[in-house]
């Protein structure tokens, strides 16, 4: 991440180094930080890289740009699902109703929106409301009686189920052919257009990178060399065009790849470069000491939680624009906890105050690769839970592992 | 009312900041403090010493404003002050280190130093400027930390001391308790802290720091205050006093001889 930013346990940047041999510095203390077992985001992108290697082996169809773009409308929903629990494991709580809860919210705006004829942008609007309302009470729950998180959600996420089940009534589903609605999932950006965004972010990017440089100059502070500014701005702009290059051989770039892609960058923005970010962080890593700072450690949190539903809602109308409709099925299984997963794996930490919003993305991405992966080899359903719940398990240990590294070398 | 002041917590400096006077706390029927007053001086670094139960965390949190007092005042810069809250305290220039440092270990020195108090540019959080801030503060009390942006937890005991400590000098603050400062650090990083402390009273802050520690309080201390069973048991300036002499008025064998070189006997002249 930026060198300005802070950077809690294992990520992020090099730091203050003298100027001279700056960038030799740099490599050095990366290599330090790895033996140090300060892995940051390595184990999840060699992960990501023998996965997705191990299946562009086995099927013919895996790295094809059809299947990477819907590889990326399957991903769209957990992941903005996972931003939410992201959140909320920053805060050192955890939300086990988001599945429930984004059907439940998707469930509303169906109903409104091929029931009772509402426009869809309004029912859309409603979805998002019932999700911040409804934690709202959960949230009020947790931080103003004090009930643990794990219980209260877990107790939501059996209501919203229901609820579910009441919303939809004796039929048990409801279809929505709104154009809008349908069109979120299933519009795919013109080429040029996708250029253009691209180029823009990566531009607003390079700017704001040599902002802080001259800013930190004026200061004196000393910057990171040059190179590394350069590579920080290089890696993203191959990354991006590679996508953009890949996704335009087929469809193009799904729309909900931008609204994915806008949301991190968002989210990113608010918890790292916000006051109320900021005080998330240390609200989920020491909130006794964030209290006793004037920190409003009761209004973070309902803040927190409230953001997170609202994203479980976001997420919930993504996944009813994908499948057109919204059944009793919908947000069950799994959803809730592969979201949870997916921030997980991307190595956000259970025990609040370490992670960040993007490496969200990293883990949604190994789920939905496995996921996808496995639906090409037409493996069972057996199969894909327990692949799905080692990953969990190794990515887990690993950060176990390294934690213990850490520790012993005297870093977080 | 000066002549209620016992001598012996009077400042000795003229420029006294900080005037906590005839103060009394009950916690239902325990009285926890018993028309206590205390003297802090600009520059001057007051030892606040006593058994277990004598009453030093609870003058500390009274005059930190995390407890009202039911009777007597405090006075900042001859400013009577009724504090509702700590915010209202710190507001008046007291900043409070207490023993577990409230420093999130996984934020970075720079978001702690600045943690609610956040310097923003266009409502974003103005990191270069912070972070220049941050280094001057640490260059000025000589703090030596290798690097502004690793986590608090990766810090040592007394790094972490000595940037609480930095923490209570950013906001130009007149005066700064600090509850056992030493209490959990090794011979090394006494010393370090031990500096800073008299580096803060170089800059004109007033000190009252509690101790356990005689050699420590001796050391640095301009004046010793002695609480007993939450009254004021005496003090000394710290040029005339002998281990023996506090040790003897912080348990009370003082009463019976007056050994070492207390300047007064009685808790309290109003009395």
């Amino acid at each position: 991440m930026s060198h300005s930013t802070v950077t809690p346990a294992g990520m992020g940047s090099a730091t203050t180094t003298p100027a001279i041999g700056q960038s030799r510095g740099q490599v050095t203390e990366i290599v330090q930080r790895l033996r140090d077992g300060d892995l940051g985001v390595l184990p999840v992108v060699v992960g990501l890289l023998l996965i997705g290697a191990f299946f562009a082996t086995q099927s013919d169809a895996f790295l094809t740009s059809r299947n990477f773009s819907n590889l990326l409308l399957q991903m769209a929903g957990i992941a903005t699902i996972s931003f939410g629990s992201v959140l909320v494991l920053l805060l050192g709580e955890v939300d086990l109703s988001a599945g429930p809860l984004s059907a439940f919210a998707a469930a509303v705006m169906g109903i409104l929106v091929t029931n009772q004829g509402w426009p869809a942008p309004l029912a859309i609007l409603a979805a998002l409301a019932v999700g911040c309302v409804c934690s709202l009470i959960t949230g009020i729950v947790v931080t103003r009686l004090g009930v643990p998180s794990f219980v209260v959600t877990l107790g939501a996420s059996l209501a919203y189920t229901g609820l579910v089940l009441i919303v939809l009534g004796t039929e048990g589903n409801v279809y929505i052919s709104d154009s809008t609605i349908v069109g979120i999932a299933n519009t795919f950006m013109p080429a040029a257009v996708s250029w253009l965004i691209l180029a823009l972010a990566l531009a607003g990017y390079a700017w704001l990178r040599f902002d802080l440089r001259r800013r930190r100059a004026r200061l004196e502070l000393s910057n990171p060399s040059l190179l590394g500014d350069v590579v920080r701005i290089a890696l993203p702009a191959v990354i991006g065009a590679i996508f953009v290059a890949v996704l335009n051989a087929a469809l193009g770039v799904p729309l909900v790849a931008l609204i994915v892609g806008a949301l991190v960058i968002g989210l990113q923005y608010l918890t790292v470069h916000r006051r109320f970010g900021r005080h998330l962080y240390a609200v989920g890593g020491d909130h006794e000491s964030s209290r006793r700072l004037g920190i409003p450690v009761g209004r973070i949190r309902l803040v927190g939680f409230a953001l997170a539903s609202t994203l479980a809602a976001a997420g919930g109308v993504i996944l009813a624009s994908r499948g057109a409709s919204v059944t009793t099925a919908s947000g069950g299984g799994d959803l809730t906890l592969n979201a949870i997963a997916a921030a997980v794996v991307g190595g956000v930490s259970l025990f609040g105050g370490v992670g960040r919003i993007w490496q969200a993305l990293l883990g949604a991405l190994v789920i939905s690769v496995t996921l996808n992966g496995m639906d090409l080899l037409a493996v069972s359903s057996g199969t894909k839970y327990v692949v799905i719940g080692s990953i969990l398990v190794i990515s887990v240990s690993i950060d176990a592992f390294s934690r213990n590294r850490r520790k012993a070398a005297g870093r977080v | 009312m000066p002549a209620s002041v016992t001598a012996a917590s009077q400042s000795t400096k003229k420029d006294v900041v900080l005037s906590v006077r005839n103060i009394s706390k009950r916690f239902g029927h325990v009285n926890a403090l018993t028309d206590v007053s205390i003297e802090v001086g600009r520059g001057e670094i007051v030892a606040l010493v006593g058994d277990n139960g004598a009453g030093k965390s609870t003058l500390m949190k009274v005059i930190a404003g995390a407890a009202a007092p039911d009777e007597g005042e405090i006075r900042i810069d001859d400013q009577p002050h009724n504090f509702r809250g700590p915010h209202e305290a710190t507001a008046a220039g007291i900043e409070s280190v207490y023993q577990d440092l409230a420093l999130p270990g996984n934020l970075d020195i720079v978001s702690n130093l600045f943690l609610g108090r956040e310097l923003t540019r266009a409502g974003s959080l103005d990191e270069p400027a912070m972070e220049a801030r941050t280094a001057a503060l640490l260059k000025t009390l000589d703090v030596k930390i290798p690097s502004l942006r690793v986590p608090i937890a990766a810090l040592s005991g007394g790094q972490r001391q000595a940037v609480a400590v930095a923490r209570s000098r950013m906001w130009n603050n007149k005066i700064v308790q600090l509850d056992e400062p030493t209490a959990a650090l090794g011979v090394a990083q006494t010393r370090q802290v031990l500096e800073l402390i008299r580096r803060l009273s170089d800059e004109g802050v007033g000190v009252i720091f509690i101790s356990h520690n005689m050699p420590d309080v001796l050391s640095v201390a301009d004046r010793i205050v002695v609480l007993r069973l939450g009254r004021n048991a005496g003090g000394f300036n710290v040029k005339d006093a002998t281990i023996d002499g506090v040790i003897a008025a912080i348990t009370g064998a003082g009463e019976l001889t007056d050994s070492g070189a207390r300047t007064d006997m009685t808790a309290s002249n109003g009395s």
